[in-house]
Formats: C-alpha cells, structure tokens, sequence
C-alpha cells in the first residue's frame, strides 16, 4: 500500500481516483476547470526524469503539470 | 467618455448590419484546429490586428455563403473558459458577452471543438452556448476521435445540446463544404437552458448581479452569466475591465465567497457532472485508452534519453537553418541594395538627396528586409511545430530547465533562436502564454549572442593577437566565453526579473498535450506570410525612420572638405574611365587615399563623430577613446556596423570581408601619450561590452511593437547599456589592477 496519497506519487501506468482538490488556492481553479475535480480518474502518463514536470491523462486528455501543483492533489487508488 | 465609445461601437455595429453582413465568431480551445477552419473558410481575405492595449491579436476574415451572402468571421483567440486566466480568454469573454466597442456582438458562433477530447471541449462549448447566442458544434479531428475507438452519436449530441452538428477533419479539408452550408442555413438563438448554476449560488449571483447593476458595469436585465464572468476574472492583467471597476468586482467577489464558500470549485464540478451525463447518452468508448498513433511517437520522442537525441536534433536543425541557410538569401539582398545604390549613384548626380537615397534608404530598407530570410525560415519551423503538437513536448522537455529560473519551458524556443538574431526570437515569444513569462523571455532575448555579434568579436579577437600569433583553440575558447558570458547574464537576469520586477504570481504551467497531426500547408504558409507582413508594417517602419536619422547623424554638418571631397570623387571617376595605361594608378592611389582621409574626418566632425567625442571621457574608463565612441554611436543601429564605421575612421577598405588591413591599423593606433589603444584587455572589455549591450535598432523596433509602447523597450535599453557599461568596467579596471 502507497502511504503517499498525493497524486505526484502515483507511479507511471497507474490510475487512480481524484478525492480532493484544495479549494480557494487561485492556480487550482484552472486545473479543475481543465477537468480535475474529485471523483475523475486520472492515470500517470509519465514523469519527466526528477519527476517534474508530469504528464497525466484525464477524460480522455493530456495534460502537463509540475509538481507544485501536483503536490496539493490528494487521490485514491482506483 | 466610455459612452462615446459605446456609441461609435454601436454605430459600426449598425453599419456591419447595414451591409447585410453576418458576423460569425469562431470559438474553441486552443489546439482544436481552429485557426485551420478560418483560413480554410477565408483564405487571404483576412487581415490581422491588435485588439488596443494587448498582444492578443484580432484576426479578422470574410467569406461568401453558398447565396452570396457576405460573412465576417472574427477568429477569437484559443481559450479554456469565460472565467478568464489571461488576456487572450477576457477578449473571448468580452466579444461574446457585447462588451467590446470596437467589435460587434456576434450575429452567430462558430464552436470548434476537437472530438477526440470532448469532455474537456464541451466545458467551454457549454458555457458559450448558454449565452444563447445562435450557434454550430464543429466537431474537428474526427479521424483521431475514430482511431481511438469512440463512437459518437452526432444526431444525439445535436438533441442534446441543441445545436447543428458538423464533423470535420479541417487538415485534410473535409467537412469544410457542410460547414459552409450549416452557416448558410438560418440559425436560430438558442432556447434558454438553464446554466448548470446550483440554485444557492444562483440566489447568491443574483445578489452580485444587483451590486454590479447598482455600479453601472452590467446592465439591468442580464442574464446572470455576465456577472458571473466578471467575478470570475482571474486574468492578471484584467484587461477589458476598467481599472475604477476593479474594486467594485473584488469586493463583489469576496461577498459572494462569503455567502457561498467555494462557489467557483463548485460550478466547474456541476459542469463537469452536466457533461459527464450528455457524454454518457452519446458517446461509447472503450473501457480502456487504446495506445494511439501519439502514445507510440510519445514513447519515442519523449523518452529520457531519446527524446533528448530528437530534441537536441530538431533544435539543431532549427538554428543550423536560421543562422547558415538564411545567409545565402540575406547575402543576396545585400548584393541587390549594392547593385541597386550602384545603379542611383550612376544615374544621379552627387549630392546630398542621392547621399541620402543610398545611404540612408536604400540601406535602412536592405537592412529591414535582411531579417525576412531568418523569420520567414523560424516562423516556418514554429508553425509546424505548434501545429504538430511538437511544441508542447518541448516545453515538457526543457520545463524544468527553465524553470530553475523562474520561466517555463515555451520561452526555450524563443530564446534558443535569439542566439541566431532576437528579432524573431521575440517575435516567436507570442507562443508564450503567460504574460509575465513572455515579458521576461522578451527582455532578456537580445542577451543570446546573436549572429551580428560575430563580425565585431572577430575583428576583437584578431586585434588582440599579432597574425598568425595564436592558435586557432585560443581564439575558438574566447569567442564560447563570450557566448557563455551573454547565457549567464540572460539567465541571472531572467532569475532576478522574474523575483523583483514583473507583477503576477508565479506562472501555472499547466499544458496540454495535444495529440499529433499533421499540419495543413496552407495553414502553415499563411502563418508565414503573416508574420513576416506584420514584421515589414510594424516594426519595419520604425527600424527605416530610425536607420535614416542615424545617417543624417552621420552625414551632417558636412565641414569644409564636402566640396573637395565631390571633386575627388569625380576626378577618380574621370581617371577610372582611362585605359589603364593613360591612367597613372599612382595617382589613383594618391587620391584614393586622400579621399578615405577626407572621409574619415568628415565622419569625425559629423554630429554622431562630436558625440564620439562628447563621450570619451564617459567611456575611457573601459579603455575605449573617441574612435570607439564613434563605433559604438554608429553600431548602435546594428551591432556589424561597428566594423564597418571603424573602417571608415581608419580610412581603410569600408567594405570586404577581410579584416586584415582593419586589424594591422589597430595594431598600431596609440593614444596621445604613445599607449596603443587595442591592448588585449580594451579588446576583451570591448567584446563583453557588445555581449551585453542592446545595440540594435531593430530589437528595440520589434519589442516595442510586441509589448505596445516604449516603456520596455526603453527599459531594456537602459538596463542591458547599464549591465554592459558595468561589465566592460570591471573587466578594463580589474584588468588594469591585475597588470594587463
């Protein structure tokens, strides 16, 4: 079992449950907006070498996003 | 004031009207294949503008319908939602909600989506048309939404969201036909369906309506959606928002978290529910992603080591191309100018208009359109990477590297092709979403060392050695240092900007990574040929305006000799005419030189030679004296003039490619006190102050256009001279304390 429940963690090929989406941080809203509210799946696509940025893909999309804000989205295995 | 505004805009509306035009808006995300569409609907009937006071263009268009009826076409610029982040998303948001004075209320919408990333797509589709204007679904890139396996329910998906659907696959120009036809029809406003708003935030909305009825920025009777996109306004810049609203809109905003916390999070939430519910009626995928054509590219080209290879590769290519193969063609125009002043000199009297003629336009036109090989050949390797998707794999790629300093990986592109010229480097900056990170890539563009950098490092470092005197391995080490120097300096700087200078947050790199296609030729010469237009009309002008006023500085006052000078000149030409052996060649020689001498002191007492003087003692401290001074005056409208104006005052060849006869005069050049004047230590703090100096008309040209006034430019300006006049100190004295 993965202790860490940030979606950074997630390990390349995996899929997992978005649980939680701190609210009222401004950099968020887009990412949501771009489809990662809770409840959607997303699956690692890949990590850059040193991990940041990452690629993950969600609703049938791709997206690119660093660390920092990968850091602040909690999910659960799927 | 604002209303004036507002009439004149109702007035060209009116007008648009008048003519029986329909005004079709094009909307969609970014990378859907948009631009695509408008070009394949308009051809070159379209012109490209700025909306006032931003870079966001505005691309405007005409087309004719299957009756004849004429069609404007405004392509709004890529967007994500009607909450803006950015200033290009706030001209979406206001075009489509009528607030723009300068653009007419859409008569219709065109959305283009791209099927095969529906679910995301339909977020921003949604918004749009429950603003009820009369609408058409294109559904683009049908064959990647086939190659995955989905099956769409056209018909279905129409029902549902109550528009016409029409699927596409732009690239290859299918669907371009029925697309035409569905705007032919008459479209109808959409049905009012209610906005996936949950009802407690509607109730709070509607409280926020009244407030910003109240202040006058909405007007009474809107629908709740135009308050709401207000409030929601994330773009740093809030462009489209008068500054005396702002307030007004933050105080709102923070009143609307107050009655419901988190009402934002949970509206992209409820849309999301809203689409999840219309795909899960009429789109059936399989269960697990197939791996597509761009999962296999992606394998490669963004693999830890070979993705690397491809990447250093393509970037190779690129500046192999704008720095050697656009050589051939900028040496041709060149030649041409040469042939073309040749041919007015031989057919115009001397004087100052053919003077002005020749050195003056011909050479500012020549030097203008010297840049279009370079662009042209950058623009093109852009526009297929953009329209690859390339280009958001190479932001992935060197996103960290940039990121050390506080940029994000699109500014690579941009400043890899500064180190050819920084001309189009910061042309290429508008692929730069962020603005505060495309400011920065902006100003710290000029310090690559560019191509034009090269003549005068040359003929420095050929001044320091006696010939033949040093190894090639020397020279080479001390021209990379200068090139290492020129990247850290843009690298501190772009540290140091991004921490002090430029407001806004720091920047969210969230990218989307589209999926591979090829590009559409036509597409792809089209963005060519508007970059380089827009380069000719803007930023050309200035560079030929500036160029001529640095002649006349050059020229004027004319001393004494003017009249001598033009007697010489004729005579030679007379005794040119001879048979060799009427002709005395010593003679010729004789009054060869005398005319370089003549011309050399008319260059010194000229306004630009006094300020040579003027600022000796500003400059002496760098190991630099008056001759230099002039160099540096005249080299500020291109950095390779330098070596030109030093030939001149040297009273050597002006031009040729040989440094030789330059580099032996010096050699032996001494100050009044016998000191030479080229030491090896004035010609290292001379070419650290070229690394960081702006010295070039043209990039102050095109960074005043790119940023929509002289208050970057000037700043640019002021900081690199600074950092260069600095540099250049410490090199020369430290030098001096060290013994050199």
């Amino acid at each position: 079992m993965n202790k860490c429940s940030q979606l950074c963690c997630l390990p390349v090929g995996n899929t997992a449950v978005v649980s939680a989406v701190p609210t009222g941080i401004e950099s968020l809203t887009r990412l949501r907006e771009l489809g990662l509210v809770p409840g959607t799946k997303v699956r690692m696509v890949r990590k850059a070498p040193l991990g940041d940025p990452m690629e993950i893909s969600l609703r049938g999309s791709r997206l690119a996003m660093r660390l920092r804000e990968a850091i602040q989205i909690e999910v659960l295995p799927d | 004031m604002s209303s004036a505004i507002a009439e004149r805009g109702a007035g060209q509306e009116s007008a648009g009207a008048a003519a029986g035009e329909t005004v079709f808006a094009i909307v969609g995300n970014p990378n859907c294949g948009k631009s695509t569409i408008f070009n394949a609907l308009t051809g070159l009937k379209q012109k490209v503008a700025n909306y006032p006071g931003v870079t966001v263009e505005k691309k405007e268009g005409f087309c004719f319908s299957q009756h004849g009826k004429r069609f404007r076409l405004l392509d709004l610029p890529g967007a994500y939602s009607l909450n803006a982040r950015s200033p290009d998303e706030a001209v979406v948001r206001d075009v489509l909600l009528g607030r723009r004075s300068d653009t007419p209320l859409p008569d219709a919408v065109v959305f283009v989506a791209d099927a095969s990333n529906l679910e995301r797509n339909l977020y921003l589709a949604t918004q749009v048309f429950e603003l009820g204007l009369p609408s058409l679904l294109v559904l683009n890139m049908m064959d990647v939404a086939e190659e995955k396996h989905w099956r769409l329910d056209l018909e279905k998906l129409s029902h549902r969201l109550g528009v016409p659907v029409v699927p596409m696959q732009a690239t290859a120009g299918k669907g371009i036909i029925e697309l035409k036809a569905a705007m032919s029809r008459k479209l109808d406003a959409l049905p009012h369906r209610p906005p996936p708003i949950p009802s407690e935030i509607g109730e709070a909305l509607e409280q926020t309506r009244a407030e910003l009825v109240a202040a006058g920025m909405v007007k009474e009777g809107c629908s709740l959606l135009e308050p709401l996109y207000l409030v929601s306004d994330h773009d740093p810049d809030h462009y489209g928002i008068r500054s005396g609203d702002l307030g007004r809109l933050a105080d709102s905003r923070k009143a609307l978290e107050k009655r419901f916390q988190g009402w934002e999070e949970s509206l992209a939430s409820a849309r999301y529910e809203e689409i999840e519910k219309i795909l899960h009626e009429t789109l059936r995928r399989p269960e697990r992603d197939e791996a597509t054509f761009t999962d296999r590219l992606d394998a490669i080209l963004l693999h830890p080591l070979w993705g690397g290879v491809c990447f250093a590769a393509v970037m190779l290519l690129v500046f192999y191309m704008i720095f050697r193969v656009a050589e051939g063609p900028m040496d041709w125009i060149d030649k041409m100018s040469g042939i073309f002043g040749n041919w007015i000199e031989s057919k115009m009297a001397a004087g100052d208009v053919r003077d002005l003629l020749v050195n003056g336009v011909i050479t500012g036109v020549s030097g203008v359109v010297k840049f279009l090989p370079q662009i042209l050949i950058l623009f093109f390797f852009i526009g297929f990477m953009e329209d690859t998707g390339y280009m958001a794999r190479v932001a992935f790629i060197m996103d960290r590297f940039m990121g050390r300093v506080g940029l994000n990986g699109r500014s690579f592109v941009p400043f890899f092709s500064s180190y050819a010229c920084a001309v189009p480097g910061i042309m290429a900056t508008r692929t730069i979403a962020s603005t505060k990170d495309r400011l920065i890539t902006i100003l710290i563009a000029p310090l690559a060392s560019c191509s034009a950098r090269l003549p005068v490092y040359s003929l420095m470092i050929a001044a320091m050695f006696p010939a033949n005197g040093v190894s090639s391995v020397h020279k080479a080490l001390i021209m990379m240092s200068m090139y290492a120097l020129g990247t850290t300096g843009a690298f501190l700087f772009a540290w140091l900007f991004n921490r002090t200078l430029v407001k806004g947050q720091g920047s969210l790199m969230v990218l989307e990574m589209p999926s591979y296609k090829w590009p559409s030729f036509k597409h792809l010469c089209l963005f060519m040929l508007e970059r380089a237009k827009l380069f000719l009309s803007r930023a050309g002008t200035v560079i030929l305006g500036l160029s001529i006023l640095l002649w006349a500085a050059k020229t004027y006052p004319k001393g004494d000799g003017a009249g001598e000078m033009r007697a010489i000149a004729e005579r030679l030409e007379a005794n040119s005419k001879l048979p060799e052996s009427e002709g005395s060649p010593e003679y010729r020689e004789a009054q060869l030189q005398k005319l370089k001498d003549m011309k050399a002191s008319q260059l010194a007492g000229s306004v630009a030679g006094r300020a040579g003087h003027l600022i000796e003692p500003l400059i002496k401290p760098l190991g630099f004296d008056w001759k230099i001074g002039i160099g540096l005056i005249s080299s500020f409208a291109a950095r390779e003039f330098f070596v030109g104006t030093m030939g001149i005052i040297y009273a050597v060849d002006e031009d040729g490619d040989d440094v030789e006869p330059l580099r032996e005069k010096l050699a032996t050049d001494k100050w009044p006190d016998g000191r030479p004047i080229f030491t090896p230590l004035v010609c290292i703090s001379l070419m650290v102050f070229y690394v960081f100096a702006m010295q070039c008309l043209s990039t102050v040209a095109v960074v005043k256009r790119e940023t929509n006034g002289w208050k970057w430019p000037l700043f640019q300006l002021g900081y690199m001279t600074a950092t260069a006049y600095l540099a250049s100190l410490i090199v020369y004295q430290g030098g001096r304390l060290f013994g050199f």
